[in-house]
């Protein structure tokens, strides 16, 4: 499968320095986004989300120090590469849409010059670059591209702004798009507006995408794998069927039960996962979940667990994933096994 | 580089045609945009406006009251009051015109190395600036004034030393608010170099203060210049500033009020004129304020 990744992650290790102390924030962590498909990472705040997504492109702030393994985007390592050769990759093999579009844009700068100066590398005139970036916005969507261009930044709606966040992403033509929860600060007919964008766009440029998000609706609408973070590591790893009919991991199966839009019945109290994410200052001695795991045993304080996988390239680090694997046992008895992953995109 | 400059240049001139357009619909800025516009035609035909030589002495005509002749007055040497004026606005405009934009740019780049560039370049330039400012500025600038002489040159150099740390600490600190925001972490995702996002990205988010602060300093500058003068710290006599003009007005209060009011009421104008004018500045020059001209 790394033969044909976009994106290939294997053994990243990230830690902060801070006044506190180091913080572990990644730990030996792996994903591939093979060519042409949308890959989802999950997790709660603190989870390494970001910094994942960071790493990818060499973006970490000065404090991140990267203690090892290896970022291959399109057979190029890039923790290896000269920082010349690093800003070349940027935006022609990846580039990132951010979680706020009101942020994201320049906001003293008209849509049009952003978008014209995005394409510095092609020696075509300005008037090609101005069409090129029409072109691009009419194809997310935005009506009367021409005229929008000249525009600035506030003065489109927030859906709109993504959209242009999108368009000038694509502007470089990708060969993967990673978007770091690109819904969060929309509301949700602005969300389904832009998850269906992606799908659109995915079907169109034949790009891959990295998307980040804790929304596990929207995980399971757009994605074709998922990656679970917790706490700086992968928790579990499959396809999105996979995953979320059979989760194996007691987090994932956690997560999933406390997704409102799975709530077999209507409840004011929402359900949660007990505790909190572990302070990364110390990289935990054992499995990082089990201070809050409801099946933890004695090992799992002790040894930290490995990521193990099966065929089909499902894989969770759990002590207890062997025996579920080969048991068959259905994760969640409670909310009945017929039920498929939500398609109502909800905030979690 | 040239290529794209020239590219740019024409929409660059449409857009300062319509910012001078939106300043002129605020009363205010209009007010402050005529003053303006006023000095500056003053100070840069001052030569062909005067109707007398500013310096040429007429003893028998002294202190005379205002006339048709003299519409301010004479000083004590017999020279032209309004003559002086003028010359003086020129003399004025170009000490602050020099001074503010050495100082501008000055800023401008320290500022931009300073919150940009590696940390240690920060810690040094920082220190710089704070040593500056921890001087005294009337020590610092008679020290400099003791040490090279006065003249408009010294003048000048005391308001960009004066100034550009104070210039440069303002686009520091607003660099460092631009630098953290998404939108330059999005460009630099999609492989923009330091000097691209430092001159397109960083520098219109960061100039807008700036040039209000320097439009607004550029009547403290004049007062500068003036108060140098009057001092006999800054233009060297017979060319007649306005601090000049004041000082031989000051000696003479008790024959004549002419000469101080006369020297006084442009310095009152050129305030006055440059402060609205920034406050409309500041009022354009961020788009959310921006109002559409009807």
């Amino acid at each position: 499968m790394s033969a044909g990744a976009v994106l290939d992650i294997r053994g990243l290790g990230v830690d902060f320095l801070t006044p506190r102390g180091r913080v572990h924030a990644l730990r030996d962590v792996s994903l591939q986004v093979p060519r042409g498909s949308v890959v989802g990472v999950v997790g709660e705040s603190g989870s390494g989300k970001s910094t994942l997504i960071l790493a990818a492109l060499r973006l970490l702030p000065a404090n991140a120090l990267i203690l090892g393994g290896e970022v291959v985007l399109d057979g190029e390592d890039v923790l290896r590469m000269s920082p010349a050769a690093l800003r070349d990759l940027r935006g022609r093999k990846a580039t990132m849409v951010f979680q706020d579009p009101s942020t994201s844009l320049n906001p003293v700068l008209t849509i049009g010059r952003q978008m014209i100066d995005i394409q510095y590398r092609d020696r075509v005139p300005t008037a090609r670059k101005r069409d090129r970036a029409a072109t691009m916005l009419r194809k997310v969507g935005i009506p009367d591209p021409a005229t929008r261009l000249d525009n600035y930044p506030h003065e489109f709606s927030g859906g709109m702004r993504q959209r242009i966040a999108i368009a000038m992403a694509l502007l470089c033509n990708p060969d993967l798009l990673i978007a770091d929860e690109p819904t969060t600060a929309l509301d949700v007919t602005m969300e389904a507006q832009i998850i269906h964008l992606l799908r659109q766009l995915k079907s169109e440029f034949h790009g891959s995408i990295l998307f980040v998000s804790h929304n596990l609706g929207l995980i399971a609408e757009l994605c074709d794998r998922v990656v679970i973070l917790y706490a700086g590591a992968v928790a579990e790893e499959g396809s999105v069927h996979d995953l979320f009919h059979r989760p194996r991991h007691p987090y994932t199966q956690a997560l999933l039960e406390c997704d409102p839009a799975r709530l077999a019945k209507v409840s004011r109290e929402l359900p949660t996962i007990p505790g909190d994410v572990p302070d990364l200052l110390a990289a935990p001695v054992g499995c990082a979940f089990a201070p809050r795991c409801p099946k933890v045993f004695e090992r799992c304080r002790r040894e930290a667990p490995r990521l193990v996988a099966d065929g089909d390239g499902h894989g969770a680090a759990c002590h207890l994933v062997p025996a579920i694997a080969s048991s068959r046992v259905g994760p969640r008895p409670s909310t009945g096994s017929g039920r498929g992953p939500p398609v109502e995109p909800v905030e979690t | 580089m040239s290529a794209e400059v020239s590219r740019i240049a024409p929409a660059a001139a449409a857009r300062v045609g319509g910012f001078v357009r939106r300043i002129a619909a605020d009363p205010m800025g209009c007010l402050g945009l005529t003053l303006v516009t006023l000095l500056l035609f003053t100070g840069v035909f001052a030569d062909l406006l005067v109707p007398y030589d500013p310096i040429k002495i007429a003893v028998p005509e002294r202190l005379m009251d205002p006339s048709w002749a003299h519409p301010l007055g004479t000083d004590q040497l017999g020279r032209d009051v309004l003559s002086r004026v003028i010359k003086g606005s020129q003399i004025a405009l170009g000490v602050a015109v020099s001074a503010i934009t050495l100082s501008f740019a000055g800023g401008v780049i320290l500022g931009l190395l300073a919150g940009y560039g590696p940390r240690w370049l920060d810690n040094v330039l920082l220190l710089l600036f704070d040593a500056v400012y921890s001087f005294p500025s009337i020590m610092l600038a008679l020290a400099i004034i003791t040490l090279l002489g006065p003249s408009l040159g010294t003048v000048v150099l005391v308001v960009v030393i004066g100034s550009v740390p104070v210039y440069a600490r303002l686009i520091r600190t607003q660099t460092l608010t631009v630098k953290t925001s998404e939108f330059v972490l999005a460009e630099r995702s999609m492989g923009a170099g330091r000097f691209r996002i430092m001159a397109r990205h960083i520098l219109p988010n960061v100039i807008g203060p700036l040039l209000i602060v320097a439009s607004m300093d550029v009547p403290v500058v004049i007062t500068i210049e003036a108060g140098l003068s009057f001092l006999g710290l800054g233009v060297r006599p017979p060319a007649p500033s306005w601090g000049r003009i004041l000082n031989d007005g000051y000696t003479q209060i008790r024959d004549t009020p002419w000469i101080v009011i006369g020297g006084g009421i442009p310095l009152i104008v050129t305030t006055l004129g440059f402060t609205f004018l920034g406050e409309a500045l500041r009022d354009q020059l961020d788009p959310k304020l921006r109002k559409p001209v009807g």
